[in-house]
C-alpha cells in the first residue's frame, strides 16, 4: 500500500513530504489513494540498523521468538537486525541460518540477517562452513562467536583470511578468557574488590582488540569490534584507524550511559558481558562515537526468561534488554549528537558493516521505504511490562528517556503507528 | 536492624550493645542449664548451599540455646542441579513460616539478594568473598576481651584477601571500633582497587609481614583459601611460607601477649606455623566460644522482639 508522511523533518534539517509507491519505494510524486501519515514535528530517519541482536530462537522461545524479538525491533525503530549466532543450536550451518532468515521473513516486521558463528558450536576450535552460509540464501555477511572470544590467535588468523573471499567480517567478542577467569562478572576495580565479585579486567578486552586489529592488518581483512567498552580499547581504535587498518567497532546504549556503581545492590539485571564500566570509560566511549572511532551503536539486545535472572549475582545471566530503548538511551547519553550523526551510527554505518545495501539509505528516491519518524522533545518514562519482548530484564525501567519512536515503515509497510504495533 | 548482612548495617552503639548482650550470653554457657526462654516458639532455619560444619553448628547451637526451633536445610548445588532459581529455592522454605534465615552461600552478594526476597529476618553466615559479619562481630569481642577498647589499638589482617569474607567484614568492623588495621598480603592477593579502597575506608596495606609484626597489638591471619584459585596467585606453598605465613621464628617479632586469631579451619604450616597456632596467645578456641555468644547475641536481637533490650 501506498504512503504519504507528511511534514517530516529529514535529519531535523529540512521539513519535506515523503512518498512511498506501492512497491514501498520512496519516489518522487505523491501516488493516489495514498495513506497518510502525519509527521509534523516528527524527525525522519533511515530506519535503524542493529548490528548485535538475541533473539533467542531456535532454542530459547521462552525468553524471546523471532516474532517477538522483531515486534522489539519495530517498536525501537529498527528495519533490520543481525541476530546473533549463539543460539541451540548454534547458527553454524547453511540450514540454520536459511531458517533464521525465513523465520524473520514470515514475521515481516525487520529484515533479520542472521550471524553466522565462526567456529564450530561456538567451540573456538574449528571454522563452521562460513562460504556455505554466505552462499545460502540467508548470504551471512557477518560472522560471530559472540558470547564467546574467538581467542586462539591461529583461528581467529584463519577466520579473517577465509571471508576475505566474499568479502564477510568477523565480529569478534573480545574477552581473553585467562585474563577475565571463568567467574568473571563485574569491572574489575575498587567496587569489585570490595563487593568481593570476581573481576572482568578492562586489559582482557583491550589485548584481544589490539591482537585483533594486528592480525586484520597482518591478513589485509576486516575486523569488527563488537560491544568495545573500554578506554584503552578506544585507544587501539583509533591508532589502528590512523594506520589505515580495516577495523570497525560498536558500542552499546548501555555502556554509554550507565556505570558499574549500580553493582552495589547484586541486581542481575545489570549483569551485562562485557560489564559496565566506570565513568572514565563511559566518557571516552562517548567521545568516541562522537569523532567516529566507534563506528557504531549496537543493542546487544539480551533477552532472559526471570529464572534465569533470579540467582544469586555471580550465577545470573548476562545481558539485558536493549532494543525498544536504544534510541532513547544514546540521544540521553549524548544530546547534542545531531540527527544525521544519529543516522550514521544507527543506520548508515551499520548497514554498510553488515553489507544490507537495501539498509541504511539516504532517505531519497529510489531507496526501499526504511523509515523511523521520532518525536525530538518527548521524553518517556520506560515500562518494563509494556515491552513487546518476552522478558523483563530491562534496566531502563522507570527511567525517563529523552525522544520516542513515533512510526516505523519497514519496506513501505507500517509495522509501529503512534508507538504501537500496527 | 530487619536482617545482618553486612557489618555496614551496624552503628558503632549496636555494635557495642551486640557485645554486651554477648557477654551475658557468654555467662549463659557456664551455666549448668543453658537455654534461655527468649525464642520459644520462633523457627529459624539455617540455609547452607555451601559446607560449614563449624559455622552451621554455631549457629545451631545458638538458636537452641535460645529455644528456638532450628532446622538445618543443606542446599549445596540445589538450586542449579535442579534448574531452579535462587530466589525459588529460598521462597520455598520461607514458605513455612520462617522468622529468621541463616544463609551461607558461595556466591557474593547472595545474602543481599535473598533478603529482598524473604519476609524473614536474614543473617549473612558468608556470602562468597563478600562478607561474613559474625565472624568479624566475633573477632573484634575476642580481641576486645583481651585488649580491652580497641580504640587505637593496631590490628595486623594477613593472608589471602583477595578471597577472604572474613577480612573484608572484619576491616569494616575494626576500623568502625577506632582500631587501626595494617593488612599484609603479596600484591597477587590484594583485591583490585584496593589502594582508592584503603584511602577512603582508613586502613593501610603493607606487603611486608616484618615490618608490620613488631607494632601489632593483635594478629589475625586468613586461611589461604586454595580451592578457590583458579590462578597462579604465589609461587608454591613454601615461598608463600616464607614470604607471609606466621612461622615460629615471627612470633619472637611480636610484643607479649599479642592474640593471635585465625577464623579456621587452619592451614597448619602454610599460613600458621604449628607453634604460632598452639602458642599460649593463640585466641582460635576463644574465638569459638566467643562465636556462640555472638551468633546468640544477634539472634536474639533480630528476632527477640524487644528489639536492642536486655535479657530476661
Ligand atoms: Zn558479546
Amino acid at each position: 500500500m501506498s504512503l504519504v508522511i507528511k511534514g517530516a523533518s529529514l535529519l531535523g534539517q529540512q521539513t519535506r513530504d515523503l512518498y512511498v509507491d506501492d512497491a514501498g519505494v520512496l519516489v518522487d510524486e505523491a501516488p493516489s489513494g495514498a495513506e497518510t501519515i502525519d509527521a509534523d514535528g516528527l524527525v525522519a530517519l533511515p530506519g535503524l540498523v542493529d548490528l548485535h541482536t538475541h533473539l533467542r530462537e531456535p532454542g530459547r522461545e521462552d525468553a524471546e521468538t523471532i516474532l517477538t524479538g522483531s515486534q522489539a525491533a519495530a517498536l525501537g525503530g529498527y528495519t533490520a537486525v543481525l541476530a546473533m549466532a549463539n543460539t541451540s543450536p548454534v547458527t553454524d550451518t547453511a540450514e540454520a541460518a536459511t531458517r533464521v532468515w525465513e523465520l524473520g521473513r514470515e514475521a515481516g516486521l525487520v529484515h533479520v540477517q542472521p550471524v553466522g558463528a565462526v567456529t564450530r558450536g561456538l567451540a573456538g576450535e574449528e571454522l563452521a562452513e562460513l562460504g556455505l552460509m554466505h552462499r545460502s540464501r540467508a548470504a551471512v555477511n557477518v560472522f560471530s562467536d559472540d558470547g564467546k572470544c574467538v581467542h586462539d590467535a591461529r583461528v581467529m588468523r584463519r577466520a579473517l583470511e577465509y571471508v576475505k573471499a566474499f568479502g564477510g567480517v568477523v565480529s569478534q567478542h573480545s574477552q581473553d578468557p585467562a585474563l577475565a577467569g571463568p567467574a568473571a562478572c563485574c569491572h574489575e576495580g575498587e567496587l569489585s574488590g570490595r563487593l568481593g565479585l570476581p573481576g572482568w579486567p578492562g586489559i582482557a578486552e583491550e589485548v584481544i582488540v589490539a591482537r585483533d586489529v594486528m592480525l586484520a592488518r597482518h591478513t589485509g581483512s576486516r575486523v569488527h569490534v563488537a560491544h568495545v567498552s573500554t578506554a584503552g580499547s578506544v585507544e587501539v581504535l583509533r591508532w589502528a584507524k590512523a594506520r589505515g587498518i580495516e577495523v570497525t567497532a560498536e558500542v552499546t546504549p548501555h555502556h554509554l550511559l550507565l556505570t558499574t556503581d549500580l553493582l552495589t545492590g547484586y541486581d542481575p539485571t545489570y549483569k551485562v558481558n562485557p560489564p559496565l564500566r566506570p565513568q572514565e570509560d563511559v566518557d571516552a566511549l562517548r567521545e568516541a562515537l562522537t569523532d567516529g572511532t566507534i563506528d557504531a551503536v549496537a543493542t546487544d539486545h539480551a533477552p532472559h526468561a526471570r529464572h534465569d535472572k533470579e540467582h544469586a549475582f555471580v550465577d545470573a545471566a548476562f545481558g539485558m534488554l536493549g532494543i525498544e530503548t536504544a534510541l532513547g538511551v544514546v540521544r540521553t547519553a549524548l544530546p547534542d549528537l545531531s540527527w544525521s550523526d544519529v543516522a550514521r551510527v544507527m543506520s548508515t554505518t551499520p548497514a554498510r558493516i553488515a553489507g544490507l545495501a537495501e539498509q541504511g539509505r539516504p532517505l531519497e528516491p529510489g531507496s526501499p521505504a526504511h523509515v523511523v519518524l521520532v518525536d525530538p522533545d518527548t521524553a518517556v518514562t520506560v515500562d518494563r511490562d509494556a515491552s513487546a519482548s518476552l522478558s523483563r530484564n530491562n534496566p531502563w525501567h522507570g527511567r525517563s528517556l529523552t525522544s520516542r519512536v513515533v512510526h516505523t515503515v519497514y519496506g513501505g509497510r507500517v509495522t509501529v503507528r503512534d508507538g504501537a504495533l500496527a | 536492624m530487619k536482617h545482618l548482612l553486612s557489618i555496614d548495617d551496624l552503628s558503632t552503639d549496636e555494635i557495642l550493645q551486640l557485645f554486651e548482650t554477648a557477654a551475658d550470653m557468654h555467662d549463659v554457657q557456664s551455666r549448668e542449664v543453658k537455654k534461655l526462654p527468649a525464642l520459644r516458639g520462633r523457627t529459624v532455619v539455617n540455609m547452607f548451599f555451601e559446607d560449614s560444619t563449624r559455622t552451621r553448628s554455631s549457629f545451631e547451637i545458638a538458636g537452641k540455646w535460645l529455644s528456638a526451633d532450628v532446622i538445618n536445610v543443606s542446599a549445596k548445588g540445589s538450586s542449579t542441579s535442579k534448574g531452579e532459581s535462587l530466589r525459588d529455592t529460598v521462597l520455598t522454605v520461607c514458605a513455612m513460616g520462617v522468622d529468621g534465615l541463616v544463609i551461607r552461600h558461595p556466591a557474593s552478594g547472595a545474602a543481599v539478594q535473598v533478603s529482598q526476597w524473604v519476609d524473614a529476618a536474614v543473617v549473612n553466615a558468608g556470602d562468597g568473598m563478600h562478607e561474613h559479619p559474625t565472624q568479624a562481630l566475633l573477632d573484634a569481642y575476642t580481641l576486645q576481651r583481651h585488649l580491652g577498647s580497641l580504640e587505637g589499638r593496631h590490628v595486623a589482617i594477613i593472608g589471602d584477601l583477595t578471597h577472604s569474607r572474613v577480612f573484608r567484614s572484619n576491616v569494616q568492623c575494626l576500623t568502625r571500633l577506632g582500631a587501626r588495621v595494617t593488612v599484609v598480603a603479596p600484591p597477587t592477593l590484594m583485591p583490585s582497587g584496593i589502594g582508592a579502597w584503603s584511602a577512603a575506608a582508613g586502613f593501610e596495606t603493607s606487603y611486608d609481614i616484618d615490618a608490620v609484626l613488631p607494632e601489632a597489638d593483635a594478629v589475625m591471619m586468613l586461611r589461604v583459601q586454595r580451592e578457590r584459585m583458579s590462578g597462579a596467585f604465589f609461587p608454591s606453598a613454601r615461598e608463600y611460607t616464607v614470604g607471609y605465613g606466621l612461622t615460629r621464628n615471627r612470633l619472637s617479632l611480636l610484643k607479649p601477649d599479642v592474640p593471635i586469631c585465625h577464623p579456621g579451619p587452619m592451614n597448619r604450616g602454610l599460613e600458621i606455623a604449628a607453634d604460632a597456632a598452639d602458642a599460649a596467645q593463640s585466641v582460635v578456641l576463644e574465638q569459638v566460644s566467643g562465636g556462640l555468644a555472638i551468633r546468640m547475641a544477634v539472634l536474639y536481637h533480630l528476632l527477640a522482639g524487644d528489639t536492642w533490650g536486655g535479657i530476661a
